[in-house]
């Protein structure tokens, strides 16, 4: 990169100088067997140009025909988000030439998006932003390059690319807010907010994978200052390629952060698409949308317009699940857990999962301590997500049976967990396998007790002097000895009541 | 036995029925003419003669292993315009950008004709990208009129006219984009049928203006015309422009013969002034056929059809400014590094291989159409060309509540000398004056031979337009005036054609 | 053909605008050649904004259809042999094509 170092302002100076607008367009491809135009299927990860037909390679003579299922997803989507329905729209044509673009057009939805004009309610801390949503249309994808030759494997330097066209035609739905504004300071996390909430939304729609590290959610962060709130909107940046929630805000953090410093200086911001770096954190000019591509829109000849039946929309209206911000209040009251204890669960992604574990016969608490702490750290460790540890909501809820039944405690769960990972089996199976039900045996444990008491009279005497704090040290003892196959509390009652 | 290459599609489809010959003869038969002739001719830019033998010998083993009816066209060998993808057949569009693209899969019109058992002979030259009517703009070389090889077969299917004209193929496929059968048709002495937009598959045509383009038959007469037009036309998934329907045969319609008390309005506007006195002289005499055979002939007005070349040079160039964004030498096609250029970019290099791979003609209609498109200009072009043709479309509405067919010149000249026109490009567009109007409605649209002229000698054509669905309308008023006009010149127009000498 | 009149419809620069935009790298020649016909076309064309028309709805499509849709059903990709066998080069079972000019500064 030879871009030269951005001068920043300081974060707390520029949001005190002025006042930041955001915009958010969020791309969502829909999990559809089929891409938008053609039979071909959508499964990520296949093997490169394997998964295109003449429709999506752009052959000559080759038409499109369009997915009713996508249809369906995106007048859903538009739903979800309070927009009001079409009631005749149609694709048109965006021309620009780019070797990923097999036509070298874009299909997409350009002046008569299918949803329009909604809103939806972002909770941030316990505090509700409503964000504008401009419209949501659809369009669909562009293959993938990859850039050959050059030092970093990026675009600039490569001398070749190789193109892949199986994710060309997938589609996609871009949902485009009106601009965001009353955020100040905490624009970086509103933003962030809510495209965590949109996963949430889609997420319960179940018409996307919504996983920000496949790209099937990806995010164009705009953003403007302005000197105040009464003041009219300043020149906004788009910054591309943003794809992880906590790039998001720092995205906004960096572009507020960029832009003050120009502004302060008496400079002016250049309307252009930025692009950003995950690696390095920062954005970097990409073309100036002054000299952009003129698109030369017009009506796609291959497709006929779309007229939703208002029958049809109504009862995907009545069909849609329960939004995400009532379901948390819900499932917060039915669960007991305070606000803080709700963020965390909401925060990592473990809501539904947590909800499937107290289905399972959990209770709420001891789901959410295993998911948030043991299994979130394991899936940290392994770079997956929750779902995919290989642990499901019904072995957590096993587990807990076990705890709670004092067949085994917290540390032996550990190793059940371990077990269960490592593909041994049910809970049940990897106790029995690895032999790590607690000691119940009270004959091995009172000897162990009376080993503990011989060893160490000065605690047990405290004991007896009614020191029953002191209790702690002589079961630690014990459990060492017994190699952590033993019920605390057991130990405990038995060494107070040898000692009473 | 009778030179089977003079036989008509019904004649051999007969013969084939009643097993005085085979496929297989047939074919040969035709392949063995093109080889006598093409080379004076250039009809074809691809032929298969062993893939059509293949396909003949398929269809004789398929009528020999057959009790019951099989496709009533199946074993008449049948040529196809090169704009029609053909799996593992040469596929250029006439243009250089597609020179040795042998495509990975078949159009629905080749589909079908496979499925019909019509054997492919080959493929026939045409404009690059069906932009022209001359059939000078192909890459590869202009195709010759078999009346007089010094001119034009019309275009931009030139090639599919000629090879019916020539006797080099009993049948053809063409596509009519604003005239493209009709006006070859017209200037070769043969029948060509532009069918309702949506009638005829448009997928795996190669696009020149989606809104407009249909693919269509390209006969010796209209019962020829109309058992192809049965074999192609029909419903397909695949085109989301294609219209769900049963359509009723068009080859009864065909064998209907009867006009008496069918209204038919003369359009106003096409005719007059602009058109050659031969053209005006034989439409006359065919429109005065048709009121002897009992049909009640008016002049009807269609105002706004003297916008419809404005709007169609609006409305083409700018779909055909994006169809034709796919040849970039990316993915397929030709590839060319720009001179002089150490380590080019793909830009640089889509734009020496769209420079160096599209000729004149396409890159003045590629310019033309992304300058119509331009922001600042589509409201005042391509917006306003896109309502004009809203008015002709109300235009034709209005005429079809008077009458129930509408006729005209198919074009306003005979064949003219290859050369007159190649840079005028203006002049070159009045050739499609009277077939537009068809294409913006979407109506269909039939050119039948008219005579020919007295000045030159060489054929002019009559157009016969229905309403949108109602095909079958122009079959049966076409075949009437077919055989009054044959009992009147005593024969066949196309044997006034001269002899074409064979050249080895 | 009629002369270009002194103001031509479209300017030699305007061709060359719209000939970068359509990725065709025309020459001088062709420039010159192309130009001034260009000019006559659009002067011919533009009677299509003569014609009163402003409540007229425009017409995209010949036969007016609407909702026609597919199923979400697959239906066989082309072998992979067959997807890059026309390609000018290929690489990795991709398309190679030159160096992109890249967004990326």
């Amino acid at each position: 990169m030879t871009t030269a170092v951005e001068r920043l302002t300081p974060y707390d100076e520029a949001i005190e100088r002025f006042d930041p607008v955001l915009g958010l367009e969020v791309h969502v491809e829909l999990n559809t067997v089929t891409k938008m135009f053609c039979g071909c299927s959508t499964t990520f990860g296949a093997e490169p140009n394997t998964q295109v037909c003449p429709v999506c390679l752009g052959l000559p003579g080759a038409l499109p025909a369009l997915n009713a299922v996508a249809v369906e997803s995106a007048i859903r989507i538009g739903l979800a988000l309070n927009c009001s329905i079409a009631t005749w729209c149609r694709f048109a044509r965006k021309n620009y030439f780019y070797p990923d673009m097999p036509k070298n057009f874009q299909t997409s939805q350009y002046d008569e998006p299918i949803a329009f004009d909604g809103w939806t309610d972002v909770e941030l801390d316990g505090e509700t932003f409503r964000v504008q949503i401009e419209r949501a249309h659809m369009e669909e994808d562009t293959g993938k390059s990859l850039h050959v030759g050059g030092a970093t494997g990026r675009i600039h330097g490569a001398d070749h690319s190789l193109v892949d066209y199986n994710r060309a035609g997938i589609p996609l739905i871009e949902i485009v807010t009106k601009p965001i504004e009353g955020a100040g300071a905490r624009a970086p996390e509103v933003a962030r907010a809510y495209v965590m909430h949109l996963r949430d939304v889609l997420s319960g729609l179940g018409v996307s994978d919504v996983r920000m590290e496949q790209g099937s959610l990806r995010c164009d962060v705009n953003l403007s200052l302005r000197d105040a709130p009464d003041a009219p909107l300043g020149t906004r940046t788009e910054t591309k390629n943003v794809n992880s929630f906590r790039s998001v805000e720092r995205a906004v953090r960096f572009e507020v952060q960029r832009q003050a410093a120009i502004l302060a200086d008496g400079g002016r911001i250049v309307q252009e698409t930025r692009h950003w770096h995950e690696d390095t954190g920062v954005t970097t000019s990409g073309r100036s949308k002054e000299q952009a591509e003129d698109y030369r829109y017009f009506p796609e000849p291959d497709l006929v317009p779309i007229a939703p039946d208002r029958e049809w929309v109504d009862q995907l209206r009545s069909a849609l699940p329960e939004p995400p911000e009532v379901r948390r209040r819900r499932l917060q009251d039915a669960w007991d857990f305070t606000d803080l204890e709700m963020r965390d669960v909401v925060g990592s992604g473990a809501l539904e999962i947590i909800e499937q574990t107290v289905a399972a016969g959990s209770s709420p608490a001891a789901a959410r301590k295993w998911w948030l702490s043991e299994l979130s750290r394991r899936a940290n460790e392994s770079n997956v997500s929750l779902t995919e540890l290989g642990v499901t909501p019904e072995q957590v809820a096993q587990v807990q049976r076990l705890v709670e039944s004092g067949r085994i405690n917290d540390k032996l769960a550990r190793e059940v967990f371990d077990g269960v990972i490592a593909g041994e089996g049910t809970p049940d199976d990897v106790v029995a396998a690895r032999g790590l039900e607690v000691v119940s045996d009270e004959g091995a444990l009172a000897e162990a007790v009376d080993r503990a008491i011989a060893a160490n009279p000065g605690v047990a005497d405290k004991i007896r002097a009614g020191k029953v704090a002191a209790a702690g040290a002589l079961i630690g003892v014990v459990m060492k000895d017994m190699r952590g196959q033993a019920d605390a509390s057991a130990v405990r009652e038995l060494i107070l009541a040898k000692l009473s | 036995m009778s030179d089977l290459t003079r036989m008509s599609a019904g004649e051999l489809a007969s013969a084939l029925a009643d097993g005085t010959t085979t496929s297989v003869e047939v074919t040969q038969a035709h392949l063995d003419r093109i080889g006598a002739v093409d080379g004076a001719v250039h009809a074809f830019l691809h032929v298969d003669a062993a893939g059509a033998l293949a396909q003949a010998a398929a269809a004789d083993a398929r009528r020999a292993s057959h009790d019951g009816p099989v496709p009533p066209l199946l074993g008449v060998p049948i040529a196809v315009k090169d704009v029609v993808v053909t799996k593992g057949l040469p596929t250029t569009s006439g243009s250089r950008i597609l020179e040795g693209w042998i495509p990975p899969y078949d159009a629905t019109v080749a589909a079908r004709l496979r499925s019909a058992g019509l054997p492919i002979l080959g493929k026939t030259n045409m404009d690059e990208f069906a932009m022209g009517s001359s059939t000078e703009h192909s890459a590869y070389g202009p195709t010759h009129n078999p009346w007089d090889l010094t001119r034009i077969p019309g275009g931009s299917g030139g090639g599919s006219s000629a090879s019916v004209t020539a006797f080099e193929a009993p049948l053809a496929i063409g596509t009519d984009t604003g005239g493209s059968i009709r006006q070859p048709a017209a200037v070769t002495g043969t029948v060509g049928v532009k069918p309702t937009y949506g009638g005829v598959s448009r997928y795996g045509l190669i696009a020149l203006a989606s809104s407009l383009d249909q693919a269509g038959p390209v006969t010796r007469n209209v019962l020829d015309a109309a058992l192809l037009h049965d074999v192609i036309a029909g419903h397909d998934p695949m085109d989301s422009t294609s219209i769900e329907k049963e359509w009723p045969s068009m080859a009864d319609a065909a064998r209907a013969a009867d006009v008496s008390g069918l209204r038919v309005g003369v359009v106003r506007e096409l005719g007059g002034e602009g058109y050659q006195a031969g053209v005006r002289a034989r439409f006359d005499e065919a429109v005065t056929l048709l009121t002897d055979a009992g049909a009640e002939v008016v002049e009807v007005s269609c105002p706004h059809f003297e916008y419809a070349l404005a709007a169609y040079y609006l409305i083409l160039p700018s779909e055909a400014s994006s169809n034709l964004a796919k040849f970039d030498g990316m993915r397929y096609g030709l590839r060319v590094l720009p001179d002089g250029v150490g380590d080019p970019s793909a830009e640089q290099v889509m734009e020496a291989t769209r420079e160096a791979g599209f000729g004149d003609e396409v890159k003045r209609r590629i310019i033309l159409g992304a300058y119509a498109l331009s922001s600042g200009y589509y409201d005042a072009y391509y917006g306003q060309a896109q309502k004009v043709r809203t008015l002709i479309a109300r235009d034709f509405a209005k005429a079809f509540e008077q009458v129930d067919v509408l006729v005209s010149p198919t074009a306003p000249t005979t064949a003219f000398p290859i050369g007159e026109k190649l840079d005028d490009p203006l002049a070159m567009y009045l050739n499609d004056i009277a077939t537009i109007p068809a294409n913006l409605a979407g109506v269909p649209g039939m050119s039948l031979p008219s005579g020919v002229a007295d000045e030159d000698g060489l054929p002019t054509g009559i157009q016969i337009l229905a309403p949108a669905l109602h095909d079958d309308r122009m079959y049966t008023v076409g075949a009437v005036l077919e055989a009054m006009l044959v009992s009147r010149w005593g024969g066949q127009l196309l044997d006034r054609a001269p002899e074409l000498e064979a050249v080895s | 053909m009629s002369e270009p009149q002194a103001t031509p419809a479209i300017t030699r620069d305007e061709v060359a605008h719209l000939a970068r935009l359509a990725r065709i790298a025309l020459t001088d020649a062709e420039l010159d050649h192309l130009a001034p016909q260009l000019a006559v076309i659009i002067e011919s064309v533009a009677s299509v904004s003569s014609v009163a028309a402003d409540d007229i709805e425009p017409t995209s499509h010949a036969v007016p259809l609407t909702n026609v849709f597919r199923s979400d059903e697959p239906s066989p990709c082309l072998p992979v042999d067959d997807a890059l066998a026309a390609a000018p080069a290929v690489e990795q079972q991709r398309f190679s094509v030159p160096r992109i000019l890249g967004e990326e500064a």
